[in-house]
């Protein structure tokens, strides 16, 4: 097992948390996080040694992402084959705390272009600047995406005209 | 209210979700915030999800890693699993329509024939099962002597597990499926790259008592399959025909009564 290897499979937990998020499928994720791996060692020559190996993964992964997503499979979104229509939200709450179910099923409702971003803060608590990077995106854009996951998360997780923190006056 | 104040943007409300800005900028921030309870609400609510989606998810770092990607993380060259649950789902909906090309000593069929359905059955359950992560089997190889007599009860037939380890195959276990018009069972085997073979066992054999063994592909799986008496087989892995030949063989002289 070479140096790279041993740092490479450090990373996997990280890279199988994220693709479990982004897939929202146990199974599908770890398809994910194997394309990866095996593209990462087809393109090893490509990583610089002392660089962010991280980032240079999540690199890969996003790009095998986006050719899993642009591949000619019309009928394989799972989040829809799965549980349905989302839970309403529930109106008694005053505090923030989330129902973890309805955050999941909210995720998987969120455009991928923005689940990335979300994850990759939220989970990777990557910098801004590094989303940017391994996206291959404009830093004004991960902020926009960014701006828009989360609220259209939380309009997601909210009953329709219960915001959760408001008083009642 | 300050300049500071009036400068705080939304990039930095962001960043005061995540953490990261300097303490300069975050007592801004804060600032900003006790004046705007709007925001104060909206941002509290974004930290709520961060929250959230760590508790998700986090527990995911402490899994073990599948052998499967621990071999590719070691310059594997292995290939990815082919019974993706996507492409399964799409042939679970199109179920019959599914192309087979029967090779070996039958002339190749073009369309579905009563004996294809052995086969056709064992692809489908190895494509659903081989995949999971969690839960490949109902009773794992721990408890075999219980998993072979309950699938052998089922069955109504007297089953056997073979032993493929002489070919760097270990049992994984097995579960009970429904066949045509009773039910079916299926061994799953795994090597240390985390490649996964089964074998489905069924009763249904729609007259069918020819005992050679043929050969049918699909994608990328490989299935062979014969009859063995009243006990149809089907042995499927994403194998080339060559070494799949060899594990069939191995199966059939251990199970041969």
């Amino acid at each position: 097992m070479s140096a790279m290897d041993g740092l490479v499979a450090a990373q996997i937990p990280r890279l199988r948390r994220y693709a479990r998020a982004l897939t929202g499928d146990a199974a599908r994720a770890d398809d994910l996080v194997q394309d990866t791996l095996e593209r990462a060692w087809g393109r090893r020559h490509l990583w610089r040694a002392g660089t962010d190996l991280r980032a240079w993964l999540f690199t890969v992964m996003h790009n095998v992402f986006l050719n899993q997503q642009r591949g000619a499979r019309p009928a394989t979104d799972f989040v829809e084959l799965d549980d349905g229509l989302p839970l309403p939200a529930r109106p008694d709450g005053t505090d923030v705390q989330l129902e973890l179910r309805d955050v999941a099923t909210a995720l998987a409702q969120l455009p991928a272009e923005y689940r990335e971003v979300l994850l990759l803060v939220a989970l990777e608590e990557m910098r801004y600047e590094d989303v940017a990077k391994v996206l291959a995106i404009p830093i004004g854009t991960v902020m926009s995406r960014l701006s828009r996951a989360r609220e259209r998360l939380r309009a997601l997780t909210q009953a329709p005209g219960v915001p959760t923190l408001r008083r009642v006056k | 209210m300050s300049e500071e104040q009036a400068a705080v943007s939304e990039a930095e409300l962001h960043a005061h979700v995540d953490g990261t800005l300097s303490p300069p900028r975050r007592a801004a921030v804060e600032a900003w915030l006790r004046a705007h309870p709007e925001d104060q609400e909206r941002i509290a609510a974004y930290r709520a999800q961060n929250e959230a989606l760590r508790a998700l998810f986090d527990p995911v770092l402490d899994e073990p890693v599948p052998a499967r990607l621990q071999a590719a993380a070691r310059r594997s060259r292995a290939r990815s699993w082919p019974g993706q649950l996507a492409a399964v789902a799409a042939s679970l909906i199109v179920g019959v329509a599914v192309g087979w090309v029967l090779r070996g000593p039958a002339p190749v069929l073009p369309v579905l024939t009563a004996d294809a359905t052995l086969p056709r059955r064992a692809a489908l359950a190895h494509a659903v099962y081989t995949p999971e992560v969690l839960h490949p089997v109902e009773v794992g190889a721990d408890e075999e002597a219980h998993l072979v007599k309950w699938l052998s009860k089922r069955l109504d037939q007297p089953l056997k597990a073979p032993d493929l380890s002489g070919l760097g195959f270990r049992l994984v276990g097995g579960r009970l499926l429904p066949g045509g018009e009773k039910p079916a069972g299926q061994f799953m085997y795994e090597n240390t790259l985390g490649r996964r073979l089964t074998l489905y066992v069924s009763t249904d054999l729609d007259g069918n008592r020819e005992t050679a063994f043929r050969f049918a592909q699909e994608r990328g799986a490989s299935v062979f399959y014969w009859i063995d008496g009243p006990l149809g087989y089907a042995l499927v892995a994403d194998m080339d025909r060559g070494p799949l030949l060899q594990v069939a063989e191995t199966v059939y002289r251990q199970i041969s009564p």
